[in-house]
Parts: structure tokens; C-alpha cells; sequence
């Protein structure tokens, strides 16, 4: 579904991914573990139109996306759930769902906000508060929602469980594995939360001051020893 | 702050504003008690408005081209000026009437806004606040001049298209022409309310504004929505050109200076950004700028601005409704 290889991404200056290379299948729960700064943003960033890369294809559904406009890419079917959740804050939850549909032309918008509503019922209770209100969770929440609301093929989820109590993040995860099963679709998730975000994921890589030096299964990323000393606590 | 609070000689600063105030406070209450009725009060207020109304609509392009692109565009009174002139040829040339004349001005106004914002602006978006900001002194002399060269700088009498009615409503004299703009402007502002609340572009000027980043994860295309900002601040700025025009009689192609500069003072008076505090700031602005000429100091209406906006800057530098109602387009 998306093959990303070799892209060289500079911020300003700064050589932020140096010849990353991963690939997502249809269908899947990938994740990108890391670090702060290993590039892990800066990389769906580039994915979803926000960075171009210096170099380096970036294919999905067999049709390069280098350059595209973000609004093309968001057509394409591609949501990026940024870190921060960056909700708009002076618009109501309604509103933000409505926003997240932009793209979109056709007539069940408010339909699909009900199904948001039912995935995110703590939403339906707040659907007339300003967002800027509502507490992490429940913006992370909204974010999500608000995601989805495109109809993506490919949701980009960045670190969704950032500053969020322990009981939220097991929520939101959750919801992640839901909504990649029962809408089938396909999930980049990155975090530096590696123990929740193996446990979810199928697959995973991981990534080091701009480089990917190791990737496998979920399982074997899991019980390799690097893993477990770097990011699981011993 | 602190720097500010150590260099201003703040009991200087009071004992003049307390004398001013005293003097002030004199002079109305000896008017309210034998020159000026309760009547004239409410005349005063009413012209005071619709003139607030022309710098609320100018106000309001300068707060949402600032809330989007965070650009004090400078050639906005320039923008204002055209809309006059687009108007007056309009009505003397073409004979067409106020209404016809009005939208006309506001459909050149909205292209010209967005021509500006395309070839100036959009390209220093990347770039620095202060190089955006001289690029708009340099298009609003720009303007002025190219104006001026195909034109001339000789000034024309606007047509007389409202019959100058003066009504009677309870002992105040009230003009027709006042209660036209006045009744105009707040359906343009209506409207504008119902444009960036209801409808998708609206949406998505408000979510531009906010984060720009996070506006294109949604897939709006925000160049497009930027544009169309303009398109519609610079429509309202054509609209008060006319209805200047109107009330003033005399329009010249350096009749955008001063009105710009007020209506950016009534923008931070009401708090930059803020749609809201541009109309309100503007129709104090117009309330104020009376008063002070209906108490016999016309000479002193201009300054009259630009003592609030000093004023503003001292103590309340976010506006009326800074802070609190964030609400920016």
C-alpha cells in the first residue's frame, strides 16, 4: 500500500531521515518506534505533503505522492493524526469533525460524525463544548475523529498516547486496534510508548537519528535484546 | 514590560490625563446641561456610528488578513480608496445607481485584493514578518502613485446618489444618507458573520488561522482560503470606500492614508485578529472621532484616534477582546 525508499528529508539545515526505506501493507498495524528527534514526526510529515523529501521515492497505491499537495494526499485517502493533536481550539468538537470532512462532497458526513460519536462516545457528550476545553484524552480523541472523517485508507497516528494517563492510553490503543478492524484500515503508528505500540502492531521499525536500524515482526522486535535494554526497559 | 514600567514617567502620564479628563468632563457636562439636549446626544451617537461603520468595515479586512497571515497590510487604505473611485465611476460615468455601484466597487476591490495577496504576498510567506510588512508600505505607495500617474491627483466631487434626506425622529436630525450606510454596513457584517461561521470557506479561514499545519492535514487548500480572505476583506474595504464617498462628498487617490490608519487603530483597539473587536473598535472609533468635533475640537478628531491607540498600546495592548475570546480568522 505505501513503500517509502531511500527519502533524504533536510529540515532547513538539518539532515532529519537519511535514506529511510519501510513499507506498509494493506491492512496492517505498523509501527515506528524511536527516540525524540530520531525523525519519527519528521517522517510522516513528509508523508503527508507537510515536507518534501530531498530525495527518494514515496509510492502509494503504485503512484509516487513526492511533491503532491497535502489536500491531494488527504484525497488520496492518507490522514495524519499530528503529535499534539493540534485541535482547533477555538471551534467546537462538532465543528473540528466537520473540518476533518473537508474534502469530502458526498452526503453522509453526518452520518459518519454518529459513527464517531459511537466510537468516541465521551465526544457526543462534549459535541457542543470549544475543544480547546476538553482535557488530552479527550482531544486525542477528537483528533482521531476528526481523522477518520476523511475516510482514510491510511491513518498516520503521531505518538497518540503523549501525555496521557496510563488508563487513557490503554483506551485510545484500544480504539486504534478497533478501528483498524472494524473499518479496515491501515495504521502507521508512531510512538515512543514502544511496549504499548508492539503490542498492538504487527509489524514494526525502528528509528535512530534519521536512520532505520531495525525492523521485523512486533514479536521479534519485542524480545530482541537491543529493543528491550533501548526502549522497554530492560 | 518591566523596561517600560522603569521609562515612563507614569505620574506625568496620569496628571495630564487627569486633567484632560476634568477638562473633558467639564466641557460635556456644561453642553449636556445648555448647548447639548438629550437629542443632540443621540444624533451625535447616530453619525458617530455610521462613520464608525465605514472604519469598522475597512477594520475588519486589516483584522482578518492579520488573524490568517498575522500581515498588517498596509495597502488595505489603498484598497479603500479604489472601492471610492471604482464607485464614483460607477455613478458619474456609467449612471448606475448606489446599490449596483456598491457591488461593483466591492467585486473590483475583492479581485484587487486578491491580485495583491498573489503577487506580493504569497511569496514572502515563508520569510520574515518585517520584510512582509515593508512589502505592504511599498504597495500601498505603490498604488498611490501608480494611481496618481494614470490618473492625476486632482480630487472629484462623489455624486449626490441617496437624496440627501434629513428625518425628524423625535427632535433628532437625522440624515438619510447616515441611516443608509449605517443599515448597509450591518448587512455586510451579517452577512460576513454568516460567511465565516456557516459556510466551508468560512470553516476553513477560521481553521487557517488557527494552525496552519493542521488546516492541511484536513486537506484545505489554504492558499485558496487565503485568497479568498482577502477577496473578502478587500470587498468590505470597497464598500466603505463608497459609502465614504457618500458621506464625504470628496474622494482624492490619498484618501486611503488617514481612514487606513484609523481603521488599523480601531483593529487593535478592539484586539488584532478578532472579528468581533474590529466592529466594535471601529464604532467607537467613529463615536469618539464625533464627539470630540461635536464639542468644537474638529481640529483635534484626527489625533483623537491615535491617542487610543497609544493609549491602547500602554495599558491593554491585546484589545478589548484580547485574550479571553480567541476567536481569529
Amino acid at each position: 500500500m505505501l513503500k517509502v525508499d531511500g527519502i533524504d528529508v533536510y529540515y532547513g539545515n538539518i539532515h532529519a531521515l537519511k535514506g529511510v526505506s519501510l513499507e506498509v501493507l494493506e491492512g496492517e498495524i505498523v509501527t515506528l518506534i524511536g527516540a525524540n528527534g530520531a525523525g519519527k514526526s519528521t517522517l510522516l510529515k513528509t508523508l503527508s505533503g507537510l515536507l518534501k523529501p530531498k530525495q527518494g521515492v514515496i509510492q502509494y497505491e503504485n503512484q509516487s505522492i513526492v511533491g503532491k499537495q497535502a489536500q491531494t494526499i488527504v484525497k488520496a485517502g492518507i490522514s495524519h493524526v499530528p503529535e499534539g493533536r493540534r485541535v482547533f481550539s477555538n471551534m467546537t468538537v462538532e465543528e473540528n469533525l466537520e473540518l476533518g470532512a473537508f474534502v469530502r462532497k458526498d452526503k453522509e458526513v453526518q452520518k459518519d460524525i454518529q459513527k464517531v460519536y459511537e466510537l468516541f462516545p465521551r465526544l457526543f457528550e462534549r459535541k457542543g463544548q470549544l475543544s480547546g476545553t476538553l482535557s488530552g484524552g479527550e482531544q486525542q480523541m477528537l483528533a482521531m475523529g476528526r481523522a477518520i472523517m476523511a475516510r482514510p485508507k491510511l491513518l498516520l497516528l503521531d505518538e497518540p498516547s503523549m501525555g496521557l494517563a496510563p488508563i487513557m492510553v490503554k483506551t485510545i490503543f484500544s480504539i486504534i486496534e478497533e478501528i483498524n478492524e472494524t473499518n479496515g484500515t491501515t495504521i502507521l503508528l508512531v510512538e515512543q510508548n514502544a511496549h504499548m505500540a508492539l503490542s498492538i502492531a504487527k509489524r514494526g521499525y525502528v528509528l535512530e537519528t534519521g536512520k532505520v536500524v531495525l525492523t521485523g515482526s512486533a514479536k521479534d522486535l519485542q524480545e530482541s535484546d537491543e529493543i528491550r535494554m533501548a526502549y522497554l526497559g530492560g | 514590560m518591566k523596561l517600560a514600567c522603569q521609562l515612563l514617567p507614569y505620574e506625568e502620564i496620569f496628571s495630564i490625563a487627569f486633567s484632560l479628563a476634568v477638562t473633558l468632563y467639564l466641557k460635556l457636562f456644561g453642553l449636556f446641561e445648555e448647548e447639548w439636549g438629550f437629542m443632540d446626544w443621540i444624533q451625535q451617537l447616530v453619525n458617530g456610528i455610521s462613520l464608525g461603520s465605514i472604519y469598522a468595515l475597512i477594520a475588519l479586512g486589516y483584522t482578518m488578513v492579520y488573524g490568517i497571515i498575522k500581515l498588517i497590510n498596509f495597502a488595505h487604505g489603498e484598497v479603500f480608496m479604489i472601492g471610492a473611485f471604482v464607485g464614483f465611476y460607477a455613478i458619474a460615468g456609467w449612471g448606475l445607481g448606489f446599490f449596483p455601484a456598491l457591488i461593483i466597487a466591492m467585486a473590483v476591490c475583492a479581485g484587487m485584493g486578491m491580485l495583491i495577496e498573489r503577487v506580493a504576498y504569497r511569496r514572502l510567506r515563508g520569510s520574515t514578518r518585517i520584510a512582509a510588512l515593508i512589502t505592504a508600505i511599498g504597495i500601498s505607495l505603490f498604488i498611490q502613485y501608480l494611481f496618481i500617474y494614470f490618473r492625476g491627483a486632482q480630487p472629484e466631487a462623489y455624486p449626490e446618489v441617496i437624496s440627501n434626506q434629513t428625518y425628524n425622529i423625535l427632535g433628532a436630525q437625522i440624515s438619510s444618507q447616515s441611516l443608509m450606510i449605517l443599515g448597509t454596513s450591518i448587512v455586510l457584517m451579517i452577512v460576513l458573520q454568516f460567511i465565516v461561521h456557516k459556510t466551508k470557506i468560512g470553516k476553513a479561514m477560521r481553521a487557517v488561522s488557527h494552525d496552519m499545519d493542521a488546516a492541511r492535514l484536513m486537506g484545505i487548500n489554504v492558499n485558496t482560503t487565503i485568497s479568498a480572505t482577502f477577496a473578502i476583506g478587500s470587498s468590505l474595504a470597497g464598500a466603505a470606500g463608497v459609502f465614504f464617498g457618500v458621506y464625504y462628498t470628496k474622494i482624492e487617490p490619498l484618501m486611503g492614508v488617514i481612514p487606513g490608519l484609523k481603521a488599523f487603530v480601531a483593529a487593535v483597539l478592539g484586539g488584532i485578529g478578532i472579528i468581533p473587536g474590529a466592529m466594535v473598535g471601529g464604532l467607537v472609533l467613529g463615536v469618539v472621532e464625533t464627539v470630540v468635533s461635536g464639542l468644537g475640537y474638529s481640529l483635534w478628531r484626527d489625533a483623537a484616534a491615535f491617542v487610543i491607540l497609544i493609549l491602547i498600546l500602554l495599558f491593554k495592548p491585546s484589545g478589548i477582546f484580547g485574550k479571553n475570546a480567541r476567536e481569529k480568522v
